[in-house]
């Protein structure tokens, strides 16, 4: 593939695009934001609708009962978090069918789809990550120090061999994102006081502190689908103008190493949690959402209509 | 990300390397702790029926809160977090709500990791607790008729029974209610029921209420003893040959040889 | 008595503290108490709930009482309680206790349609007197009514007595006590002819043998039951037999169980006096002296409508047997007829007729009644094979005539509400006088009463349709002018006609002919069966009812008015329990808000009538009676000015604030101090409670009645007496010369009861000679036949369903299901099933279901185990509980005599909800 490198000019005209955007293009930029807090949301009302209201899909048939721990839909399909599954095998419990079943069934679901979607449309913590992280933005706080995001795999580690050695599932049991689900659905407790620490960790120490660097659970969705995801954010070289907007809001810029994924053609790392930031915003429409074998294609035709 | 700087000596590197393991060390050490604090087996929580031994139940519990969802009597809660019990877990409190033991054991057959075991056939043989009576302010031991636990007991007769004992100073005799810990579920009907102003008798895991008699004895009376007929000896010990060289120490002579008489 | 507390005390500590590691109080924490308790006042006062009748002690500070105990002075109960006296003092502080009058208004009037608004007392009285004289005017002394209570005070009783009957001039007065101990006071009467037992509860510690006839003492008669548990301990050679329909926590300590069919009690009673005569065991000395055979109609009905106008549809088979029965094979051995054979039911207007029989034909009809055929009739469990049924029933018989055994039976409302009631309560007499086992210690047969004054108010102050204070009755001529004369009325003042029965009340409201309704101290909505009837007819037909409550109960909800009354420990009163003790208390607080003593309402509404509203003519319809125009109450107004009463002159002067009244005085140094709101409010000076009670007492002096006085039942070391009181001196055993100054000397016994004395003679079915023979002092041995219960279970209703109390709650938990402890302890009523009958139905424990009868349904959750363990084919609710009105499913047939209604058994068929 062979891009003409843009110009300090292109990427200038490009950011002038963004800042002149009449106010429906605004609104309409946000719109996977929005879809993102509608299925978060929408997942979470169902739950709390089962518990509180009885909602039932059918006489006696209870719409989604649990929670993201493990749940069980309109009675019959199981489902259930293959890390805390992975974690209590690990503290060598024998597991029932239902709970293997339900979370080969989510597994297999992020495997094809893309691990970390779970983190952007399903995670509830993400909504008190993204408003941290807007309001960080906002109000200009200067980063204090720096850490690798590698952390979390660290800590993904961890999980595994403290579970081992605890004979508990041992994310589960100081999981903020457990205790802000169970909490939303089950009662208040002091589990508020671990989301307001992630919130102030996010804000005041560290961009991206908690999804972006440490939480196992999002470091255990990027490692699945990292090779089989489909729904993959693709990359137009040839129409990119480096003004580096999508990096600056992406809350995961690494994967977004322009070279990189100009050679793939698109976002391929794991870590891309398919948040849909980007590419509402890129004034150039170099990023788009797709499906990856239709992505090489669209990539080869637009080589060939680039000059 | 090992991204290492080509500058990077390997005095700074080895450094480096050491530091973040101290890092990663003090982190689990923290983790650690706070696993050992939130998740240890705790001694008052009262588990749904069928809940597996205090650790394994704690190992395999997923606290989906599933079980929760499907108690029909709102018995069931998941325990908060900065609360006393486990976080997540469920339990229940039964002077607020006790388990109304449904013959069909909804949390059970709710719980997908099999940490209420499916096991549990009969409602009746789950064993949440047990019943403890507080002697000194139980009504009727003190002489009333009260014996609620009793009649209100789902196994009256066999988990509660009523021993009668005349009294013979007063021409009315006294109803002890007894706890038998072999049919008592610790549904908790009983504490709920209890009309003091606190309950006088209140479930608690069997682990911190029941004593256990020595294994080495056997109550005389609890079953028939025969003389065995054709006792079979053991195997002759390897002291068959007497050994070569008294030993140095012998068992005894230290007191023997103490002094101090 | 002292010595026997302290030890008492002593050993319960001892108890409590082997077992336990010794944490005794420290000295810090006593003295803690004595400071927590400075400023207490401690008085003598009485339980409020069952017929026991336990002595408790009140401490009050500052207006408020703050705690109770057992009295252990008190011989009944000797210091203890059972849970639901426990709460004595908690009963008079729910959150919903009334406070103000409350009545139905619309645009501010009264509406019968419209929402209840508070009122004052002025305005409450105003429309009540209003709505009175609307009814009187039309319809006369019938077309008003009062049901009253045997928890009344013996005082509220009294008055209110007085107010309707002498002031009314309406005997359609009657407490709830009629479906309770009715059928007892009848068998009383035909028996003894007088009313009450003649043991006490001593008896207890003098008896071999005890037997409980549909009895669940262990939970009805707590206290008692330990004492009868402690004499079974105590006493090698004791036993106890437990008779009953379903097994009940009275087996717990029973040594004989014995489950029986409805109604099959009859027929073993007959089986034990075969087996009396047929071992040569009866007492021919004492039955020579003392008894005559006696026996009387068998088709007298069950109590229901004669008419099918009022019946629901699918009651009218039920209530067609009211006039029609076919027998079946048990019924046509019994009464000597064929199976199938279709008897119109002749006798329903005068069931109670009776007359005397020879011992031979006494004899020969007790003589179908074998072990054979009564086992087969009576088997209740049908898991128990006939073979251990016999030989139960055998070993029954065995304990009645060992002559070595001094035997006490006991029963409650498994004879009482019953269709047979009166009959079976005969029955019980019959044996212990066949076999001369009556009237001594240890050997009775024992009426325990469910209520705290069904003794004391109901029955001897006679606030019953048809009875005068002291076993006076009103359709006899000289019992009213004994009355009359002692209540200083003109003659024929009084109304001769019987009035409406409690039953009959509720009836004559649906049926539009009463329409003013006065409920005072029970709740007929809820505790009355067949309740669909009378919920509609309160709100539906054009009538004024008037409930005066201390909480909002069902019978509060359909009223029209509701009157906020005091509760037993903010008034002065007196219960009189079971065994004859009279117990007196003083009010220890005031009534919060404008909630005022029952007393006070019937005393202050009294002050709005004239004699002339009520003395004058008046139309009784159906009055028949020696010296009465057909249908009229003669005018007494001229009768009453030569008497020196003017015809303005109010009821409340002529009836109660009488000079002989007046003298009685308030302040009274009996008081101690403690206040009295009644006197406070009517402000004039006298003290009603005491002057009532000394009016009162004339009426059974030397009548084998004697109450004490007043201030005697207030003394310091006085826990209630006996009566009756001769010469200071309590009677324990009535009828036998050696405790009771009432027997003629050298007879032995003397049965002087002087109601239904002399009566013909004839055979077994008929009056052969029809003058009157005089039975003076002797008692009656009955001839009852079996006879089936009117509605059984068939395909269509296929259960049994029998209804009654629990401990923990008092009849419809008005004052229990308001302590948060007793309500926490049994939130809602259950249906008692056999796990069979449940699974059948694919019902499991605490299912919701429907259990429906001919006459409605209610939901309710099933409970196959605890505390009642049903027998296949029978299920259990009790009725405390509002949330399932069981009484909406309930029969309301009586037993014909009684007139009291049989909660017990009716068919109802159960299904999931």
């Amino acid at each position: 593939m062979s891009a003409i490198e843009p110009t300090r000019q292109d990427a200038q005209a490009s950011l002038d695009k963004i800042h002149t955007r009449t106010l429906p293009q605004r609104l309409w930029s946000w719109r996977y934001i929005v879809l993102r807090r509608l299925s978060q949301l929408g997942i979470l009302l169902m739950f709390f609708g089962t518990a509180h209201w009885g909602w039932q899909i059918a006489q006696d048939v209870p719409l989604l009962t649990g929670n993201l721990s493990a749940s069980k839909f309109a009675g019959i399909l199981p489902m259930a978090d293959p890390f805390a599954v992975l974690q209590i095998f690990l503290t060598g419990h024998v597991l029932q069918t239902e709970v293997l079943l339900g979370a080969g069934t989510v597994f297999a679901f992020y495997l094809i789809l893309g691990g970390r979607v779970y983190c952007a449309w399903v995670c509830p913590v993400n909504m008190v990550t993204d408003l941290a992280n807007w309001l960080r933005m906002r109000l200009d706080v200067r980063p204090i120090f720096h850490i690798t995001r590698n952390v979390r795999y660290l800590m993904l580690a961890a999980a595994l061999v403290l579970s081992v050695v605890s004979g508990v599932a041992a994310f589960e049991w100081v999981s903020p994102i457990g205790m802000m689900h169970r909490e939303i659905i089950f009662g208040l407790g002091l589990g508020f006081i671990a989301l307001l620490a992630i919130f102030l960790f996010d804000l005041l120490i560290l961009k991206n502190g908690w999804c972006g660097h440490l939480c196992p659970l999002g470091a255990f969705w990027s490692v699945i689908g990292h090779h089989t995801a489909q729904l993959r954010v693709r990359f137009d070289a040839s129409t990119c103008t480096h003004c580096g907007e999508c990096a600056r809001v992406c809350p995961e810029p690494q994967v977004l190493n322009l070279k990189k994924i100009a050679e793939v053609g698109y976002v391929y790392s794991g870590e891309c949690s398919n948040c849909g930031r980007c590419s509402p915003l890129c004034p150039e429409g170099s990023l788009a959402f797709d499906l990856r074998p239709l992505i090489r294609k669209h990539n080869e035709r637009s080589a060939r209509v680039t000059p | 990300m090992a991204m290492a700087e080509k500058t990077v000596t390997r005095r700074e590197f080895l450094l480096q390397v050491a530091q973040g393991t101290a890092v990663a060390a003090t982190g689990a050490m923290l983790w650690l702790y706070m696993l050992r604090q939130e998740a240890r087996a705790h001694p008052f929580a009262l588990r749904p029926p069928g809940a597996l031994p205090e650790p394994d139940f704690l190992a395999a519990c997923i606290k989906c809160g599933k079980c929760v969802n499907d108690c029909p009597y709102d018995t069931l809660k998941l325990a908060p977090a900065g609360g006393n019990l486990p976080i997540g877990t469920p339990f229940f409190t039964p002077r607020d709500i006790p388990c109304y033991l449904c013959p069909d054991i909804p949390c059970m057959k709710a719980c997908p990791t099999g940490a209420l075991s499916p096991e549990l056939n009969n409602i009746n043989d789950s064993r949440m607790g047990l019943a403890v009576i507080d002697i000194e302010n139980c009504l009727s031991w003190r002489g009333l008729r009260c014996e609620i636990c009793h009649r209100e007991c789902p196994l009256k007769g066999k988990a509660i029974t009523l021993e009668t004992h005349p009294r013979p100073i007063s021409k009315h005799a006294m109803f002890y209610p007894m706890v038998h810990s072999d049919a008592c579920t610790g549904c908790g009907i009983c504490e709920k029921a209890c009309p003091t102003e606190e309950p006088a008798i209140r479930v608690f895991p069997h682990k911190m209420v029941q004593g256990k008699i020595g294994e080495h004895y056997r109550l005389g009376w609890t079953f028939e003893t025969e003389i065995t007929q054709d006792f079979k000896p053991s195997a002759p010990s390897a002291a068959g040959s007497a050994p070569a060289k008294a030993p140095k120490k012998a068992p005894g002579m230290d007191y023997l040889n103490e002094g101090g008489l | 008595m002292g010595l026997s507390r302290r030890d008492f005390l002593k050993t319960s500590i001892a108890a409590s503290t082997a077992a336990t590691v010794g944490m005794p109080l420290s000295k810090q924490a006593e003295a803690a108490i004595k400071e927590a308790e400075k400023g207490w006042q401690w008085d003598k006062a009485v339980c409020r709930f069952c017929g026991v009748g336990c002595g408790i002690m009140v401490a009050t500070k500052d207006g408020q009482i703050v705690a109770t105990k057992g009295d252990p002075d008190a011989p009944v109960n000797r210091g203890l309680n059972c849970i639901k006296g426990y709460f004595n003092g908690k009963i008079q502080s729910g959150k919903d206790r009334l406070t103000q009058p409350l009545m139905r208004m619309k645009d501010g009037k009264f509406d019968k349609k419209g929402q209840f608004v508070p009122v004052t007392w002025e305005q409450a009285f105003d429309e009540m007197e209003r709505q009175l004289r609307k009814t009187y005017a039309e319809k006369g002394p019938s077309g008003i009514a009062c049901l009253g209570s045997g928890q009344w005070t013996v005082q509220e009783g009294y008055a209110m007595n007085k107010l309707f009957k002498a002031g009314f001039r309406s005997n359609n007065i009657d407490p709830n006590a009629r479906n309770c101990m009715a059928s007892a006071v009848a068998a009383f009467y035909s028996v003894f002819g007088a009313d009450e037992p003649a043991g006490n509860y001593d008896d207890i510690e003098y008896a071999d043998t005890m037997i409980l006839w549909g009895s669940n003492m262990a939970e009805m008669h707590p206290i008692l039951w330990s004492r009868i548990t402690n004499r079974r301990l105590g006493h090698k050679d004791c036993r106890v037999i437990n008779i009953t329909t379903f097994r009940n926590m009275s087996s717990d300590i029973a040594d004989l169980e014995i489950i029986i069919k409805p109604n099959a009690d009859l027929a073993i009673q007959n089986y034990i006096a075969r087996e009396i005569i047929a071992r040569d065991a009866v007492n021919w000395d004492f039955v020579n002296k003392h008894c005559v055979f006696a026996t009387g109609p068998y088709d007298i009905g069950y109590g229901m409508r004669p008419t099918d106008k009022y019946a629901f549809p699918a009651e009218r088979d039920t209530q067609a047997k009211e006039l029609k029965v076919k027998l079946d094979k048990y019924e046509a051995v019994a009464q000597r007829r064929q199976e199938g054979e279709v008897v119109e039911q002749k006798n329903t207007a005068d069931p109670a007729r009776h007359w005397l029989i020879g011992f031979d034909d006494f004899k020969r009809a007790v003589e179908p009644y074998t072990l054979d055929f009564v086992a087969e009739l009576a088997k209740g469990d049908p898991d128990e094979s006939l073979e251990s049924f016999k030989a139960k029933l055998k070993q029954l018989a065995d304990h009645y005539i060992d002559p070595k055994r001094k035997v006490l039976s006991f029963w409650t409302m498994g004879f009482n509400q019953h269709q047979r009631g009166t009959w079976v309560n005969e029955q019980v007499y019959m044996n212990h006088l066949l076999l001369g086992k009556y009237a001594q210690p240890g050997n009775g047969a024992f009426s325990l009463t469910g209520q705290p004054s069904a003794c004391g108010t109901a029955r001897e102050v006679g606030t019953f349709s048809h009875r005068l204070p002291a076993d006076r009755l009103i359709p006899n001529p000289k019992h009213r002018a004994e009355v009359e004369k002692a209540w200083h009325l003109p003659a024929k003042t009084l109304n001769p006609k019987i009035g409406s029965f409690y039953a009959k009340i509720l009836r004559d409201l649906e049926d539009g002919s009463v329409k003013w309704v006065w409920v005072q101290v029970n709740n007929p909505w809820q505790s009355h069966p067949n309740n669909n009837h009378w919920l509609k007819a309160a709100r539906e037909m054009d009538n004024f009812i008037v409930v005066s409550d201390a909480y909002p109960t069902v019978s509060a909800k359909v009223a029209d008015l509701i009157l906020p009354a005091a509760m037993i420990f903010e008034k002065w009163g007196a219960y009189g329990n079971a065994e004859r003790r009279i117990q007196h208390w003083r009010q220890q607080v005031d009534p919060p808000g404008e909630a005022r003593a029952d007393i006070w309402q019937v005393l202050e509404f009294s002050k709005r009538f004239k004699l002339k509203d009520f003395w004058g003519e008046q139309s009784v319809p159906g009055l028949k009676a020696e010296g009465f125009p057909d249908g009229k109450l003669p005018s007494v107004l001229d009768e009453a000015v030569k008497m020196g009463y003017s015809p303005d002159a109010s009821l409340y002067e002529v009836l109660f604030a009488t000079s002989e009244n007046k003298k009685y005085k308030w302040p009274d140094p009996i008081a101690k101090g403690h206040d009295n709101h009644v006197v406070r409010l009517l402000g004039d000076g006298w003290f009603p409670e005491k002057a009532l009670w000394q009016e009162y007492v004339q009426f059974g002096r030397g009548k084998g009645k004697d109450l004490a006085d007043f201030d005697v039942y207030h003394g310091d070391k006085v826990r209630g007496m006996k009566w009756p009181v001769v010469g200071g001196k309590e009677v324990p055993w009535r009828f036998n010369e050696q405790y009771d100054p009432y027997v003629k000397k050298g007879a032995g016994f003397e049965f002087y009861g002087d109601l239904f004395k002399t009566i013909p003679k004839g055979d077994l079915d008929k009056v052969t000679d029809p003058t009157p023979v005089s039975v003076a002092g002797k008692a009656k041995i009955f001839y009852r036949p079996y006879a089936a219960p009117v509605e059984q279970p068939d395909d269509r209703y296929d259960l049994w369903l029998c209804t009654g109390r629990v401990l923990e709650h008092w009849h419809t938990g008005t004052m229990t299901r308001r302590v948060p402890e007793l309500h926490r302890a049994v939130p809602a009523a259950v249906l008692w099933m056999h796990p069979e009958d449940a699974r059948a139905r694919g019902l499991k424990r605490n299912d919701l279901v429907w259990v429906e009868s001919r006459r409605g349904k209610v939901q309710v959750r099933i409970e196959t185990g605890g505390r009642n363990k049903m027998v296949r084919g029978y299920v259990y609710v009790p009725f405390f509980d509002e949330g399932v009105l069981i009484n909406r499913v309930t029969l309301d047939a009586t037993c014909p005599i009684s007139k009291e209604s049989d909660f017990k058994k009716c068919a109802v068929k159960v299904y999931k909800a």
